[in-house]
């Protein structure tokens, strides 16, 4: 197997974004009003690079992930501009997206037991994946394609006719992968891919995920509640909070040295095994409906200011190339020459109770 | 409303569990059933001797499968032990105390424990229902057991919610589980565990349902419940992360058995069960400077109605050794991993000459492979096998590889099964461990 933290794929004159996302915004239509899911995203991802999306539950992550792909449901509206290599996937008719999906954008879910089909041996969900997008691809060509692909997953090919119940929850897993793969698609986004699964085949899927960039050069979104999971995995991380990115960067800058308050809160909230305190994050994540004036993460923030209530803070790029939402930050990296002392002075609030939590 | 105990350990034992086994018969088809043949047992607990010190945190440690969950509820009673025992030594007045056995309990005498022994669930969203008021819930307790009841209720829910944090009391006793978050159920669910003041609470995987972010507030609020109520807990989780920080015994377990059990911090400085060490190393932790180890074990956990034979951890173990318990079923994983780093067409080849892996299914110490006239050419295919990766264990458990006139008869060593035995200031189950001064080679079964 390949050693995890090889060199990130070398760029090259041709290394255009696969994915390049702009102002995304995505809002559900709920009782009380439009839920600003997503509210202005931007990001791209190169040829072979894996972003990890990290944030608490119900802070749009997923339904990024879902938008991307165009797999929205009904009464949720996106807007903003999506660029699959150079091409506008917004202004693509239903049909063509439909087409794109699976052979160029693949998904691979949370829970394998429910996307495989109880009823179907394996080869057959190959087949039927493959004829969909090759109608004249023959029987050969599909056991060849399949076998290569399960045969870099690990799954021996003494199981192709098996069915999936005869398949553990770690080769299940793997045979989503395999399946999402075996058209080659040139960008995959994988949603908790490990949630269900036990700690030591957890690390054997994020091996395998690690391990695509090369056997694939597929460019991977890679979304977790898990920060280890993002550290040993991803080149570049997202932290997400109330619908927006609020930190993005190389993951080993981002997670040696946070520069907003909720990256360095969540890293410090993770039990892990150097833990000796615990640490949490006050309160609970906002409603989307009506989410905080100013910075969302103001009611929670430990470094907030009276600017962070009223004014809502603008990205700046830092010289390594991380891209933060914060006032704090800025006024520590003296980008912010305009605020005055009393708007730099401590933010006063009420104190947030236990039970206000998530 | 509660009393304030002694909290350190003692070294006093609460519960003592002993060879305790909890199986579970596997139905069968009606044909199997109607012709009484045996269709097989799952030994979700095999053997297991563990007591729990009073005021200690006792952590039950493993991955799905590995009986943890069983083994909490028949400290309960909520799964029935099929042998072995688990008494219960009730704190009675002025220092005395009284035996309960658990596992012999029955009806009104095994629901009365329940005020003693109290579980914390790993679903919230499952453990309450959602047609009751939070009020309701959590204080059903004190209604079944008679403890409380009308007016005399609601103070005492009130205070059980405000000592869970959900306070005011008030804004949450009208509200349905719906209404709440995940972090809140389950402060709810642990009302509900201490209302009846009990001494031991069974806490199974309390917080890995929950988010990044509440986890710590979850535990932080067990730890001051021990504190302030004097309670013993038994922490099941899979996460060896909150285990180290949580617990002051770790027992980790391993389809059915406990294979190593001692302190944390002897457990944590020095490793000694290759499942233990295999643990520890996956946890993805958020430090970019450390990676996925390469030698990670590979497979799952295997099928408890036919666990392997020798040491359960075998077919997995990075070290294991010629007298682990090394089997057919084994062989046939290796065959399979060769050809998944093989070219279809090689594949085809080979597997005809190996012939149906089917009759590796059933543990055998001796196979045969291919036939007589393919002996020749099945023996080159395993010796290349071999020289692929000369270090995969499975090669020191072969005794010998003849060929015969029916194919080529694979022979195991006999292996041994390892019981649990003291190592350092441990306990393991491995035949690596204590260092063997002189292991007789191949002891049989």
């Amino acid at each position: 197997m390949t050693e995890l933290y090889d060199a990130p794929v070398a760029a090259r004159d041709d290394d255009a974004p696969v994915i390049d996302a702009q102002d995304i915004r995505i809002w559900y239509g709920s009782e009380r009003g439009p839920v600003k899911a997503v509210d202005g995203v931007s990001f791209s991802l190169r040829k072979g690079e894996i972003l990890g999306l990290v944030g608490e539950s119900g802070c749009g992550k997923s339904t990024i992930g879902r938008g991307l792909l165009g797999l929205l449901p009904p009464g949720a509206e996106m807007d903003g501009a999506l660029r699959f290599k150079g091409e506008d996937l917004l202004a693509l008719p239903k049909k063509e997206m439909f087409a794109k999906r699976g052979a160029e954008l693949g998904m691979i879910f949370q829970e394998p037991l429910t996307r495989l089909n109880p009823l179907m041996r394996i080869s057959e969900h190959f087949e039927e994946t493959l004829r969909t997008h090759e109608k004249s691809i023959g029987k050969e060509e599909i056991q060849r394609r399949a076998l290569e692909v399960l045969r870099l997953m690990g799954i021996p090919p003494t199981r192709y006719r098996s069915y999936p119940h005869e398949f553990s929850g770690g080769m299940r897993q793997r045979l989503m992968i395999a399946l999402a793969l075996v058209l080659r698609p040139a960008f995959v986004v994988a949603d908790e891919p490990t949630t269900a699964l036990d700690v030591l085949v957890e690390a054997q899927i994020i091996r395998i995920l690690h391990s695509l960039r090369s056997e694939f050069e597929t460019s991977l979104l890679l979304i977790t509640h898990n920060l280890g999971i993002i550290a040993e995995a991803c080149d570049r991380v997202a932290v997400m909070y109330a619908g927006e990115i609020v930190e993005i960067g190389d993951a080993r800058e981002v997670f040696s040295d946070p520069q907003h308050p909720y990256t360095r809160e969540l890293l410090r909230s993770t039990i892990s095994l150097s833990t000796t305190g615990l640490s949490f994050i006050p309160g609970a994540p906002p409603d989307l409906v009506n989410p905080p004036t100013g910075c969302h993460f103001h009611p929670r923030c430990p470094d907030a200011m009276n600017i962070c209530a009223t004014r809502h803070p603008v990205q700046h790029e830092m010289p390594n190339g991380t891209r933060v939402q914060c006032w704090a930050a800025d006024l520590a990296h003296g980008r912010a020459p305009d605020l005055t002392e009393d708007d730099t002075a401590p933010l006063v609030r009420e104190e947030i109770s236990v039970a206000d939590e998530a | 409303m509660q009393t304030k105990r002694d909290v350190t350990a003692t070294g006093e034992s609460l519960v003592d569990i002993r060879d305790l086994e909890v199986h579970f018969e596997l139905r069968g088809g009606m044909f199997k059933r109607l012709l009484g043949m045996d269709t097989g047992t799952v030994k979700a607990v095999d053997g297991v001797n563990i007591s729990l010190k009073r005021g200690e945190v006792l952590g039950l440690v493993g991955e799905s499968g590995s009986g943890k969950t069983t083994l909490g509820r028949a400290m309960l009673g909520l799964a029935r032990s099929s042998k072995g025992s688990i008494t219960y030594h009730e704190r009675g007045g002025e220092g005395q105390t009284r035996e309960r056995v658990v596992s012999q309990l029955k009806g009104a005498d095994l629901r009365s424990l329940r005020t003693d022994l109290q579980m914390v669930f790993q679903d919230p969203n499952a453990a309450l229902n959602p047609s009751m008021t939070i009020e309701a819930a959590v204080g059903h307790p004190l209604k079944i057991h008679g403890i409380a009841k009308g007016e005399e209720l609601r103070p005492r829910v009130a205070a059980a919610l405000e000592r869970v944090g959900l306070a005011p009391a008030e804004q949450f006793m009208s509200k349905y589980p719906a209404d709440l978050s995940g972090g809140q159920k389950q402060r709810a669910v642990i009302a509900r565990a201490i209302i009846l003041d009990p001494e031991v609470l069974v806490a199974d995987e309390p917080v890995s349902m929950l988010d990044m972010s509440v986890r710590a507030k979850i535990l932080q609020l067990m730890v001051d419940l021990k504190k302030d109520l004097g309670l013993t807990y038994v922490y099941i989780t899979h996460d060896l992360a909150s285990a180290k920080f949580f617990c002051d015994r770790i027992a980790i377990m391993y389809l059915g058995r406990v294979v190593e059990i001692g302190p944390t911090e002897e457990i944590f400085a020095d490793p000694k069960h290759p499942y233990t060490k295999a643990l520890l190393k996956a946890i993805p932790e958020p430090d970019p400077n450390k990676m996925v180890p390469r030698d990670l074990p590979r497979g799952e956990i295997p099928d408890a109605a036919k666990p392997p034979l020798g040491c359960s951890f075998h077919p997995r173990c990075p070290e294991a050794v010629a007298e682990c318990g090394w089997e057919s079923r084994d062989l046939r994983v290796l065959l399979e991993e060769h050809w998944t780093r093989q070219e279809t067409t090689s594949y085809e080849e080979e597997q005809a000459l190996v012939g149906s892996l089917d009759r590796l299914d059933d543990p055998q110490k001796t196979v045969t492979l291919g036939s007589g006239a393919d002996s020749a050419r099945v023996r080159g295919l395993l010796d290349r096998i071999r020289q692929e990766n000369p270090s995969e264990p499975l090669w020191t458990g072969v005794d010998e590889i003849s060929e015969t006139g029916d194919g080529v008869e694979v022979r195991f060593h006999q292996g041994f099964d390892p019981e649990l035995r003291p190592s350092g200031g441990v306990e393991v189950a491995c035949v690596l461990h204590p260092k063997p001064v002189t292991v007789e080679p191949y002891r049989s079964e």
